[in-house]
């Protein structure tokens, strides 16, 4: 079938020269060629939030909650985050909030009790010495911020799966709430809360937790990124009503495993 | 082909109407494709910008999407999902339907080197939109690879803790993130030179819209 091929290809070319020639004595080529190379149809898309558009919202909030459910199937609580040497641990340690480090709050450490609340059938009221007397572990892990910068911690508390079994919270429940004296709160879900890491932390590498690191107690998850990990807290709530958080609330993602 | 009272048409009418040269799930895959890089490339310099890899290079927050780091992360997510799924059917039906072997390959070291020379000095012919030429195939192949190291490293970032194996081998959490950035600046590289190459040879575009 070699002469018609030929001849096929002969026609093309001829063909694409005569395009060629007519359009490139049509100003409207330069146009097209203009279109093509700009970026101006997604000039709509750059630059602006978008988050005025509620139906743009409810489709993003909706992909949000549906990531929530993959990362859950994602998750295996038998599966630990990495651990590091002393000698790793990230020196001086970042203070983030969303306040100054001036504004962090001074939480008076002999008036200060623990509160717990919802689905908790154990002692709800806890002091500090109470605490400090609960089953110690340490681990130097890596915090990942949500910007994505990340830095090793050292960190010393009590085992959290321990402390909800001890306080005969229902572990069926799927939510433990925290609030923070920095009227900050977030939400886990039990899953994360029983994972072997997941620690009621009391100290920063090897002293007691100082007021920029939240404390006197913050929850250290290393599976989780930095904003679910609650700094401050003052109250633990175990709950099946979807509590929400600071950051969430505002658009964050739940889950926000890592 | 036929005319409308049922008659085959005679061979040479039948070869002068070509097949389609993109197949319909090719374009449609291939524009799904462009939407979803677009906007992860565009919300992932917004999040980028958080905490940027490297000193003193910040993305100018006008020509990113999302508007704060909060919305940037939701369309990056979002966006993510696409770009995954669309890619697999397009690697799935490349292959199945034997397009991956015909359009892609062969391809040589010296193909390349032959057809840059000659389309750098204008000698590389254009005449046959149904066939790629060297640099073609293999700029396809290396963005192919890019979108899927993006797409691993990316992985890598949102979970280095459930993707153990894949963030050793990405060398960490933090070179996780240099990959991923310079993945997107090649895949970014290679937009500007296809988008360049269509305008340059703009019955490509006809054929990647209407099939030929």
């Amino acid at each position: 079938m070699k002469m018609p091929d030929r001849k096929i290809i002969a026609l093309d070319r001829a063909a694409i020269l005569a395009d060629a020639q007519r359009e490139l004595d049509m100003p409207s080529r330069r146009l097209f060629g203009k279109r093509v190379l700009t970026l101006g149809g997604l000039a709509m898309l750059t630059g602006c939030t978008l988050t005025d558009d509620a139906s743009v919202n409810t489709f993003l909030s909706a992909v949000s909650r549906l990531n929530d459910r993959v990362q859950a199937w994602l998750f295996a609580p038998g599966r630990l985050a990495p651990t590091y040497a002393e000698s790793q641990i990230t020196r001086p340690f970042p203070f983030n909030a969303f306040y100054s480090e001036s504004e962090a709050p001074i939480v008076d450490a002999d008036d200060y009790r623990l509160r717990l609340s919802g689905l908790v059938k154990g002692q709800r009221v806890w002091t500090l010495p109470e605490l400090y007397a609960l089953p110690h572990a340490e681990q130097i892990t890596r915090h990942i911020c949500v910007e994505g910068w990340s830095a090793i911690g050292r960190w010393g508390g009590t085992p959290f799966a321990h402390f909800l079994r001890r306080v005969d919270a229902d572990t069926t429940a799927k939510y433990v709430g925290f609030r923070c004296a920095d009227n900050y709160y977030e939400s886990i879900d039990m899953a994360t809360a029983l994972h072997p890491q997941t620690l009621l932390a009391f100290d920063y590498d090897g002293e007691r937790l100082p007021t920029k690191y939240g404390f006197p107690m913050k929850l250290r998850m290393p599976t989780k990124l930095g904003y679910k990990n609650p700094k401050h807290i003052v109250e633990i709530f175990v709950t099946n009503a979807y509590p929400g958080g600071y950051w969430v609330d505002q658009g964050y993602n739940w889950f926000g495993g890592s | 082909m036929h005319t409308s009272t049922g008659e085959a048409l005679p061979l040479e009418a039948r070869l002068l109407r070509p097949r389609a040269i993109q197949p319909l799930w090719l374009r449609i895959t291939h524009w799904l494709n462009a939407l979803a890089v677009l906007v992860m490339m565009f919300s992932g310099w917004r999040i980028y910008d958080a905490s940027p890899v490297f000193a003193g290079l910040v993305i100018p927050t006008p020509i990113t999407l999302g508007g704060w780091l909060g919305g940037a992360l939701q369309w990056h997510f979002a966006a993510m999902w696409l770009l995954f799924f669309n890619g697999l059917f397009y690697l799935a039906m490349n292959l199945s339907t034997g397009r991956w072997r015909t359009k892609f390959f062969p391809l040589s070291a010296r193909a390349v080197l032959n057809d840059l020379r000659a389309a750098l000095t204008g000698h590389l012919s254009h005449a046959d939109p149904s066939h790629y030429n060297a640099v073609q195939k293999l700029a396809y192949l290396v963005a192919i690879a890019d979108l899927v190291v993006l797409v691993l490293s990316g992985l890598v970032i949102w979970k280095s803790v459930q993707f153990p194996l894949l963030r050793e081998l990405m060398g960490g959490y933090d070179r996780a993130r240099v990959v991923h950035f310079c993945a997107m600046t090649l895949l970014a590289a290679f937009v500007i030179v296809h988008v360049t190459m269509v305008a340059l040879v703009p019955r490509s575009l006809l054929t990647m819209l209407r099939g030929r």
